[in-house]
């Protein structure tokens, strides 16, 4: 105990040591400049940043003229560009488990984007289809796909959207998505789709 | 001679069949199958050989609508007409059977009967023989006797030209009669079924020939099902996101909508056996439901069922028109319910072991009233299903790959139905009685059958 102790005294004076050394600055050996070279180089400096300033203004005028003139040109499509990401995400499927129709948590996000989309544009009308996979008996998925198609409207309106604004559809398994015999495929056509019936035409993103 | 008696020892001595209506015998819990119907042999039946008749087409669909009845061993003979000379015949074989015979006899064939080597087609196993001739257009059907050493029925009849469209079913209804004078009921030749193939409805007659489509539009079709009178057909198409419910003519193709179709997704239509009611789903807000409308005057939409957290679809009316079976959700999975045609008195009809009893669905009430088809999930897939109406005792008629929607032929004893077990989805044909199973139809993508009532007349004449 003693010993260490001692090695700690000791190396507290050896770094006192090192510090006083270092706060003991050399001696200044700047060497003084030529008073006119040095004007005639900094009004040289100041020339160029002048110039490239006037150029990269220049620049950037033109470049707003051309985006202005651009977005002017393309004001038509890049509101349907806006249209088309909006119809995008409308259109997400949702998907169910098998012989189910309650809608999955993993969906509710998709539906909530739906919401959004369907207040900020007050003219939209969709229609939900709900579709099955062909494992169950052709005729009670026609039933299924209804329960299905129901359960999505019910979010919607649950979430204040005006239920006249929905229509519902079922499809039971006539319309698979995925040609397939399996699980993989069975899964994806297991869902709801989403189209717009009317007053899709410049949909607005949601604020 | 010696050469034919000899083969007549060995039809003879052929192994009694035991009859059992099963593909397998395997044991689903809560499932009583494997029941044996009562062990038998069916009469034998001897198509008489006729050469250069130029009858050779109506003679094979004779001699294969008396197959499909299922209803006899079809003894098949070495060939010629040597055979019927062979040995004259003796008449003396059983006076009082002839006697009975005479009665349901068609009259005026004594010198036929005489013809005929009775003693021989017994030896041979055969308890009735067939012989069709022709003199000038009109076609002769004799039924023979072989017990009593007499002619059973003759049936003289001018069957249309073989181009005619009627001709095929003309001929069928020849086997109907031939069939009906020997065992007493009514054959099952002069039939159709339609199913759905493709988004299209489709007729094909019971052997398997002359398929035709019968949609008269392009939009996807579902669910045919017949009037009980052959003449219209009723059935679902998708339009304009909705269900919509048609009938149409089987004769000319003319359709009309349902009255108040067209608002929601109707589907699974089904005729009432007086054909003035139309019982059908309806899928709304609500879920589905059964609803009847009145077809005759376009009038009259009830509501049956009232599921609310609950479905109820796919009816079937009772031959006597006095009950429903019916779909309903409201155990949990589907299963086969009944209530009286008005809606009242809603009760189980198919019984299950709740938790274990997979699925059910597709009922269709038998035209003899005594027993309901269905399909049932059985560990992930679907087998055909009988229940006993009286009994209400379910039995399993298929195990070999997926098998659904069940349909009855006018016997009552013979379903069609969906089945995988060739490697793809086809028609195939069941005899409850036999247990014999053979395709109606070798193409893929067949489904939704819907077994026709006997065909009085031919419904594709004259459009």
């Amino acid at each position: 105990m003693k010993s260490v102790s001692l090695l700690l005294v000791i190396g507290l004076g050896v770094a006192l040591v090192t510090g006083a050394c270092a706060s003991n600055p050399p001696p200044q050996t700047t060497p003084q400049a030529n008073a006119d070279s040095a004007a005639a180089a900094d009004r040289a400096r100041q020339d160029s940043i002048a110039a490239a300033q006037a150029d990269a203004d220049r620049r950037a005028r033109e470049e707003a003229d051309r985006v202005a003139r651009q977005r002017e040109a393309d004001s038509l499509a890049a509101l349907s560009r806006t249209a088309e990401e909006v119809r995008g995400t409308l259109a997400t499927m949702i998907h169910f488990d098998y012989d189910k129709s309650s809608l999955r948590s993993d969906d509710t996000g998709a539906l909530d984007q739906k919401v959004a989309i369907l207040q900020a544009n007050p003219g939209l009308r969709i229609r939900i289809g709900g579709h099955c996979d062909e494992r169950g008996s052709d005729e009670y998925n026609l039933a299924l796909g209804n329960r299905r198609a129901q359960a999505a409207k019910q979010y919607l309106v649950s979430h204040g959207i005006e239920a006249g604004r929905i229509e519902t559809q079922s499809w039971g398994e006539e319309k698979p998505l995925a040609q397939g015999h399996d699980e993989s495929a069975w899964s994806q056509n297991r869902r709801d789709e989403f189209e717009v019936i009317s007053g899709g035409d410049n949909l607005r993103r949601p604020s | 001679m010696l050469e034919y008696l000899i083969v007549g020892v060995l039809l003879s001595n052929l192994p009694t069949v035991q009859l059992s209506a099963q593909d397998t015998s395997t044991i689903d819990r809560g499932v009583r199958i494997g029941i044996i119907y009562r062990p038998g042999v069916r009469p034998g039946m001897v198509m008489l050989p006729r050469k250069g008749m130029g009858l050779d087409s109506v003679r094979a669909m004779v001699a294969r609508d008396l197959d499909y009845s299922d209803r006899f061993e079809i003894i098949s003979l070495p060939g010629g007409d040597s055979i019927r000379l062979a040995a004259p015949a003796s008449g003396s074989s059983s006076s009082a059977r002839r006697g009975r015979s005479s009665s349901v006899g068609g009259g005026g064939q004594q010198a036929t009967a005489g013809s005929l080597n009775y003693p021989l087609y017994q030896a041979l196993g055969a308890d009735f023989a067939l012989d069709i001739t022709a003199t000038g257009d009109t076609t002769v059907a004799t039924l023979h006797d072989i017990a009593a050493a007499g002619v059973r029925r003759t049936v003289r009849a001018v069957l249309p030209p073989s181009i005619n469209p009627d001709f095929r079913l003309s001929v069928h209804r020849l086997a109907d009669q031939m069939l009906q004078a020997a065992v007493g009921t009514p054959g099952i030749g002069a039939t159709r079924v339609l199913f759905v193939k493709d988004g299209k409805v489709y007729q094909i007659d019971q052997d398997g020939a002359d398929q035709k489509l019968v949609s008269s539009s392009d939009r996807q079709a579902m669910s045919p099902a017949w009037e009980s009178d052959g003449r219209r057909f009723a059935y679902m198409e998708f339009q304009a996101g909705h269900g919509w419910l048609f009938l149409q003519e089987m004769a000319t193709g003319k359709r009309s909508a349902v009255a108040t179709t067209g608002t929601a997704l109707d589907f699974t239509p089904a005729f009432s056996p007086d054909r003035q009611t139309l019982a059908f789903s309806r899928a709304t807000e609500e879920g589905t439901d059964v609803y009847t409308i009145n077809v005759k005057n376009n009038c009259c939409l009830r509501r049956l069922t009232v599921g609310r957290f609950s479905d109820n679809l796919s009816p079937t009316f009772s031959p006597d028109g006095q009950r429903i079976a019916f779909v309903s959700t409201r155990p949990g999975l589907p299963q086969i319910y009944v209530m009286a045609a008005d809606g009242t008195d809603q009760q189980l009809f198919a019984p299950f072991d709740y938790g274990v009893t997979g699925a059910s669905n597709a009922p269709e009430w038998s035209p003899d009233g005594q027993s309901v088809a269905f399909h049932r999930d059985v560990a992930g897939t679907l087998q055909v299903f009988v229940l006993d109406v009286r009994t209400r005792t379910v039995r399993q008629l298929t195990s070999v790959g997926r098998n659904e929607d069940p349909t009855w032929a006018p016997d009552s004893r013979h379903l069609a139905f969906v089945s995988d077990r060739s490697g793809y989805r086809q028609l195939w044909i069941i005899d409850l009685e036999t247990g014999r199973i053979r395709p109606l139809l070798q193409q893929s993508g067949a489904r939704l059958p819907a077994w026709s009532p006997r065909l009085s007349e031919a419904p594709t004449s004259t459009p």
